[in-house]
C-alpha cells in the first residue's frame, strides 16, 4: 500500500462528473479529502490524499486521465514561498502537523514538509509576510 | 586598557580589525578571558529584524511642469502625508491603504499598506502616485497622476522615530477568545505564547547602558549606512534591571535614518497583521566598539541572562494594568514551549533571529573589508527618563 497526495483541476466541463466515487468504488482506493470546492458550471478543485496498491493509484490516474482533469501530484493547495519567508518562526504554534518546521535549531531557519501539509490554512492568517498561500 | 574610536577605525582602515558577532564573542570571551579578548575584539556586530511600526520615510518627487504645491497625495492608494514642502511627503509604515475595510469584517487582513509601499519601493518596482492640491499662483497644477519608482526619486530618506526595543513583552492571552495582536494570533486559555526579539543579538541588550550606542551612532539599516539621529519615542531608561543591568521590559529605543537608495529589499519587508493592521519589518546592525574590558562584558549577554515579561494581551495590556504573569529568559523561550500555570505552552517569535544572525555577519564582513567604520556618538542617550502616560481631562473625561 502506497499513499499518495494529488491536487485536481476540473476544468467546466468536468464538475459533474462523481470521480472521487468512482476512485472508492472500482480502485479500491482510500481517500482523505483536505479541501475540494466543486460546483456545477463553475472549475473546480480538489485537493486529497489516496492510499491504496501501487497498481489501483496507476489504474485510477489512468481514469483519471481519460477525464479533462489535470492531476498534479503532490501539494499544490498550499504553498510556501522561500524568498518571502523572513524565518520569524510565527507560523509554528498555528502549524497542527509541524509541515512548517524549524529544520535548524543554530540558525532557526524554517522549512515547509508539503507531505505534512493537510491543507488547514492556519498558516496563512498567522505569516505576517505573506509566505503561504493557497491556490484556491 | 582603553581603546578609543580613532584607534579602532585605524585597524578598521588597514583591514586589521578584529571583528566578532554578538554570538561568535560569547565562546571566545569564555575561551581567552575578558582581559585578553578585551585588548584583542575591535568590535562586536549586534543585529536586529523585526516589526517596526514606528517606521517611515520621506520622499522628494522633483517638479512636475507647471509646479504643483501637493496637498493631499496617495502612492499606491496608500495616503501619504503631506503638511511639508510643495513636492515633499512622508509615508508611514503603518498607514492603510485608501477603502481596506479595515477590522469592519473582524478579523480584518490587512494585505497592503504603508510598510507594503516602503518595501516596494526599495526593491525598485513601479508604483503610482496620484496627487491633489488647491492651486496657487506659483503652483497652479491641481492634480497629477503618474507613475515612477525609487530612482525617479530625487531623495527616499527613511526616517524611523522608534526602532531597536531594547527589550520587549512576551504576548498571551489568557481568555476564552482568540485576539489579533501585534504579537501575532493569540489563542484562547493560553494556547500560545509570543515573543518579539533577538535577544542576545540584539543591539541595546549588548549595550544597556548606552555606553556606545548614542546619537549620531552610525548603523546598518537593512545595508544602507545609516544613523542614530535622537533618542527613539517612549526610550525609559529608569526600568526594572536584571543584576547584569539588562532590562527586563521595553526600555531604550532609537530613532533611525537612512538612504533608502542603498537599501536591500531583503531587510525592508511590509507585514500584515490579522485584525490587526499593517507595518514595517527592517532588519538594523549596530557595531559595538570594543573600548575597555567592561563593555566587551556586555556583548557576551547570552539568551538565558535576558529575562522579559508575559503580559494578558486580552486584559491587562490593553487596560493598562501592569500586572505581570511571569517571567522568562530568552533561552527559556527560545526553547519553543514554557510551563505557566502548570501548562505548557508553545511559544514563537515575531523577531527573526535568523535574519538577525545573517545581519550581524554582513556588518562584521563589511567592517572587516575596511567599508563601515565606527562614529563617536555625539550624544548620550539619556540614562534616567522616565514614561508618561496620557491623562483624559476636560469633557471628554
Amino acid at each position: 500500500m502506497i499513499t499518495k497526495k494529488i491536487y485536481l483541476y476540473f476544468p467546466k466541463s468536468e464538475t459533474e462528473k462523481p470521480i472521487v466515487y468512482q476512485l472508492v468504488k472500482d480502485f479500491d482506493l482510500i481517500v482523505n479529502i483536505f479541501r475540494a470546492k466543486v460546483t456545477p458550471e463553475e472549475e473546480g478543485y480538489l485537493s486529497l490524499e489516496v492510499t491504496g496498491t501501487q497498481e489501483n493509484i496507476d489504474r485510477a490516474f489512468t481514469y483519471l486521465n481519460g477525464f479533462d482533469v489535470v492531476i498534479h501530484a503532490g501539494n499544490k493547495g498550499v504553498r510556501w514561498d522561500e524568498s518571502r519567508c523572513t524565518q520569524c518562526g510565527a507560523c509554528l504554534a498555528h502549524c497542527p502537523t509541524l509541515a512548517l518546521y524549524m529544520i535548524n535549531r543554530e540558525t532557526r531557519a524554517i522549512a515547509f514538509c508539503e507531505e505534512n501539509c493537510v491543507e488547514c490554512l492556519a498558516c496563512i492568517a498567522a505569516c505576517p509576510f505573506g509566505a503561504c498561500s493557497s491556490t484556491f | 586598557m582603553i581603546k578609543t574610536y580613532a584607534e579602532i577605525n585605524k585597524k578598521i582602515e588597514s583591514g586589521k580589525a578584529v571583528v566578532l558577532t554578538a554570538e561568535e564573542v560569547i565562546d571566545y570571551v569564555d575561551k581567552r578571558g575578558l582581559e585578553a579578548a578585551a585588548k584583542e575584539v575591535d568590535v562586536v556586530t549586534t543585529a536586529t529584524f523585526g516589526p517596526m511600526c514606528s517606521s517611515g520615510c520621506f520622499l522628494n518627487f522633483g517638479h512636475s511642469k507647471p509646479k504643483m504645491r501637493i496637498s493631499e497625495a496617495w502612492i499606491n492608494d496608500v495616503q501619504a502625508y503631506c503638511g511639508i514642502a510643495a513636492v515633499d511627503v512622508y509615508m508611514g509604515a503603518t498607514q492603510l491603504r485608501q477603502n481596506d475595510p479595515a477590522n469592519m469584517y473582524h478579523p480584518g487582513e490587512f494585505r497592503y499598506g504603508g510598510g507594503h509601499v516602503i518595501e516596494d519601493l526599495v526593491a525598485g518596482k513601479k508604483l503610482q502616485l496620484f496627487g491633489l492640491s488647491y492651486g496657487t499662483d506659483d503652483y497652479p497644477r491641481r492634480e497629477i497622476r503618474t507613475l515612477f519608482d525609487i530612482n525617479d526619486l530625487n531623495q527616499a530618506i527613511m526616517v524611523n522615530p522608534r526602532n531597536c526595543y531594547q527589550n520587549y513583552n512576551v504576548a498571551v492571552n489568557a481568555s476564552d477568545k482568540r485576539i489579533y495582536t501585534y504579537l501575532g494570533i493569540l489563542k484562547a486559555r493560553m494556547r500560545n505564547m509570543t515573543y518579539s526579539s533577538a535577544g542576545q543579538l540584539s543591539p541595546l541588550l549588548n549595550d544597556p547602558y548606552y555606553e556606545t550606542i548614542g546619537i549620531g551612532s552610525s548603523i546598518w539599516l537593512a545595508g544602507a549606512r545609516g544613523i542614530v539621529y535622537a533618542q527613539g519615542t517612549q526610550h525609559c531608561s529608569l526600568v526594572e534591571r536584571s543584576e547584569n543591568g539588562v532590562p527586563e521590559e521595553g526600555a531604550g529605543t532609537l530613532a533611525l535614518s537612512a538612504d533608502m537608495k542603498e537599501m536591500l529589499p531583503e531587510f525592508v519587508r511590509g507585514a500584515s497583521f490579522k485584525g490587526y493592521g499593517v507595518s514595517l519589518a527592517l532588519g538594523v546592525g549596530i557595531p559595538i566598539p570594543i573600548l575597555n574590558p567592561e563593555i566587551l562584558r556586555r556583548t557576551t549577554v547570552r539568551d538565558r541572562d535576558i529575562m522579559a515579561c508575559v503580559i494578558d494581551y486580552s486584559s491587562d495590556y490593553p487596560q493598562k494594568t501592569g500586572k505581570v504573569l511571569a517571567r522568562y529568559n530568552y533561552e527559556q523561550l527560545r526553547s519553543g514551549e514554557v510551563e505557566l500555570e502548570g501548562k505548557k505552552i508553545p511559544v514563537t517569535s515575531l523577531s527573526s533571529y535568523n535574519k538577525a544572525l545573517k545581519i550581524c555577519g554582513l556588518l562584521k564582513a563589511e567592517i572587516e573589508e575596511g567599508r563601515f567604520l565606527l562614529s563617536e556618538p555625539s550624544r548620550r542617550l539619556p540614562l534616567e527618563q522616565g514614561m508618561k502616560s496620557l491623562n483624559i481631562i476636560g469633557p471628554g473625561r
